[in-house]
């Protein structure tokens, strides 16, 4: 059998989920062993050519060259990842979907004129067949190796639909929204982190995205949040 | 045991914590860290909760400091499930056959639990007997019970006939009492037994006994304006299967299964199988799994309860009326934790008797 062809593909984004994969640095070794990183721009300017049989792909479309990019991406991959809030969701930068993006241009650049740009943030999965979406600002470890193994082995990646509280309660952390009234997501998003802020008593900021049946208008309905979070708004 | 001696005055907990510990125990009690009271690893009982209590409301919890109690506090949202049903455990790892693991089972003497606390370790015993792992780790603790004398307004152990008095089921069974500050200690089992003989005591009187007979009474009466009617509940609640009240709770409940993963009756797991990258291995893992969860009731892709109303429903359903069918007594023993530790606050008695 062949060695697999892995490529490492970035749009619209921050260079955190891929950073990631770099992260992995014990476990990479292992992953190399088992795959060709045939193109990964972040760790090589080698461009291997494919067709690949996995394509992770960071970052939203915002761009009329990144949404050609992706249906070549597609083309030419056996496979497809998104990796991360961009690729899945959009990213922050969807905030622009919100908005008018024209105005959000003439207040950020001296040269608004330079700036291409689609009036939206899109999720690749707008706009090609998507295998997995795997989540997270940025995505987690674990997770990635996760997908990554599931996928070599040919087999569905375990990556449990269930709220960071069950998590964050694994981990044994109090609930800081219970225990000190601080405003937490935890319970309308997707786990995947381990509860990490939670952990340094921190309310949950939402990164894995909203969980599959989430309960938000109840979350910000409650007399207590929606005071812990204007409290928090007029703290700022 | 044969017969019950006179319980006898202990002054304090240290020489219990220095005897358990010369025994080969590792003395997991009560602490206080991160704004709650939760148990940790002991060594000594400087670092026990002295001072500290905790006010209790649905979605609420919070510690002020007040008494001079060691003990005056109500459930934390630890239970002694961490410790016989963890919340993570290899199953078995396979590398080219079957690699049983060792089971991680060290003696464990877990000191502050509650009436309601050692009845939910009853109702687990019923429930996860079969496994030798959870026999393992529940022959290896030893249990140091406290009568409760601070309920919280969310508990209600005495409508689950459970509690506040530790009746069953302990190796030492303390009641603390104040002016003077002294602990009344009797024991549960043999080895209780030759673990407070060698401790320094002294001999109770009957003023003691009465003092611990108030203990229990002004606990009892705490939660008198929580009780509620145990009897028909089963019934009820199988009757109320198409009630408009469960679409009315989902319309608050977060399904975020915080209720499940805190109560200390609820044993529901899930299993993960993981390969390992470099070596070709794999490895499966049982962990907590809730009623709430997606992936719970998930068939064919997709979950068989998808609603927040048929998932609320299947708990509140199984505390109540179905673990009745399937283990012959209640599945929930009266702590609130479930209550004051739902984000949104939902109180589950609230809801019992809004669907009778
Ligand atoms: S701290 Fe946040 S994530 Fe943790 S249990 Fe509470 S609400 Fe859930
Ligand atoms: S259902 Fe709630 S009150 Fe009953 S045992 Fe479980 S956590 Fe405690
Ligand atoms: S209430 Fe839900 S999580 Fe708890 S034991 Fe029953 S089915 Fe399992
Ligand atoms: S009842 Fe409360 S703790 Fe339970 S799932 Fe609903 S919101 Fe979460």
């Amino acid at each position: 059998m062949s060695v697999p062809k892995l490529a490492v593909w970035k749009l619209a984004s921050c260079d955190g989920c891929q950073l990631t994969l770099l992260d992995c640095e014990d476990e990479l070794l292992s992953v190399a062993a088992k795959v060709e990183i045939a193109y990964f721009l972040e760790a090589s300017s080698f461009k291997g050519r494919g067709p690949y049989d996995l394509s992770l792909i960071e970052g939203s479309v915002t761009t009329e060259e990144d949404l050609h990019r992706v249906q070549h991406i597609r083309r030419v991959s056996k496979h497809v990842v998104t990796i991360g809030a961009c690729a899945t969701a959009g990213g922050i930068q969807a905030l622009r979907n919100f908005a008018d993006v024209r105005e959000f241009i003439s207040v950020v650049y001296a040269r608004p004129d330079y700036i291409a740009t689609l009036e939206h943030s899109t999720p690749v999965s707008a706009h090609v067949a998507v295998d997995f979406e795997l989540r997270g600002c940025p995505i987690d470890k674990r997770q990635l190796l996760e997908v990554l193994s599931a996928f070599l082995a040919g087999r569905r990646p375990v990556i449990p639909e269930e709220s960071v509280c069950v998590e964050c309660k694994e981990r044994g952390n109090p609930c800081v929204m219970v225990a000190h009234g601080t405003p937490c997501l935890g319970p309308v998003t997707q786990a995947g982190c381990g509860a990490l802020c939670p952990a340094f008593n921190r309310g949950c900021f939402g990164c894995f995205g909203p969980l599959r049946s989430a309960n938000a208008a109840t979350l910000a309905g409650l007399p207590g949040v929606t005071r812990t979070f204007s409290d928090f708004q007029e703290a700022r | 045991m044969d017969k019950q001696p006179n319980p006898v005055l202990l002054d304090a907990l240290d020489p219990l914590i220095t005897a358990l510990r010369i025994g080969g125990f590792r003395v997991v009690g009560p602490t206080v860290r991160d704004g709650v009271i939760r148990f940790a690893e002991l060594s000594s009982a400087a670092e026990s909760p002295t001072g500290w209590t905790d006010a209790q409301e649905p979605g609420r919890y919070r510690l002020r400091q007040e008494g001079e109690l060691v003990f005056g506090y109500a459930a934390s949202p630890d239970s002694a499930k961490r410790y016989t049903h963890p919340p993570r455990t290899t199953l078995f790892r396979w590398d080219k056959g079957p690699i049983e693991p060792e089971i991680d089972a060290p003696p464990t003497a877990l000191i502050g639990l509650r009436a309601c606390d050692l009845a939910a370790l009853a109702v687990q015993d019923r429930v996860l007997g079969g496994s030798a792992a959870y026999r393992a780790r529940r022959a290896a603790l030893f249990l140091v019970a406290v009568d409760c004398a601070t309920p919280s307004a969310v508990c209600f152990c005495t409508s689950m006939g459970t509690g506040p008095k530790a009746e069953a089921g302990f190796d030492l069974a303390l009641t603390e009492l104040s002016e003077p500050h002294r602990f009344l200690a009797r024991a549960g089992s043999e080895r209780g037994a030759e673990i407070l003989a060698a401790l320094p005591h002294r001999a109770s009187a009957p003023a003691d006994l009465a003092a611990a007979a108030d203990v229990t009474r002004t606990a009892t009466a705490r939660m008198e304006p929580r009780r509620f009617e145990l009897d028909g509940v089963k019934e009820q609640v199988a009757a109320a299967r198409t009630s408009p009240v469960w679409e009315e709770i989902a319309s608050r409940c977060l399904t975020c299964a915080n209720c499940t993963i805190v109560c200390p009756t609820c044993f529901c797991t899930t299993v993960e199988d993981g390969t390992d990258l470099s070596d070709g291995a794999a490895e499966r893992v049982e962990r907590w799994d809730s009623c709430f969860t997606f992936g719970f009731t998930e068939l064919g892709g997709e979950p068989v309860r998808a609603s927040g109303a048929a998932r609320y429903r299947q708990w509140l359903s199984h505390k109540f009326s179905t673990w009745v069918d399937q283990f012959g007594e209640y599945g929930c023993v009266g702590c609130g934790r479930c209550v004051t530790w739902c984000p949104a606050g939902i109180d589950l008695v609230e809801e019992l008797e809004r669907l009778r």
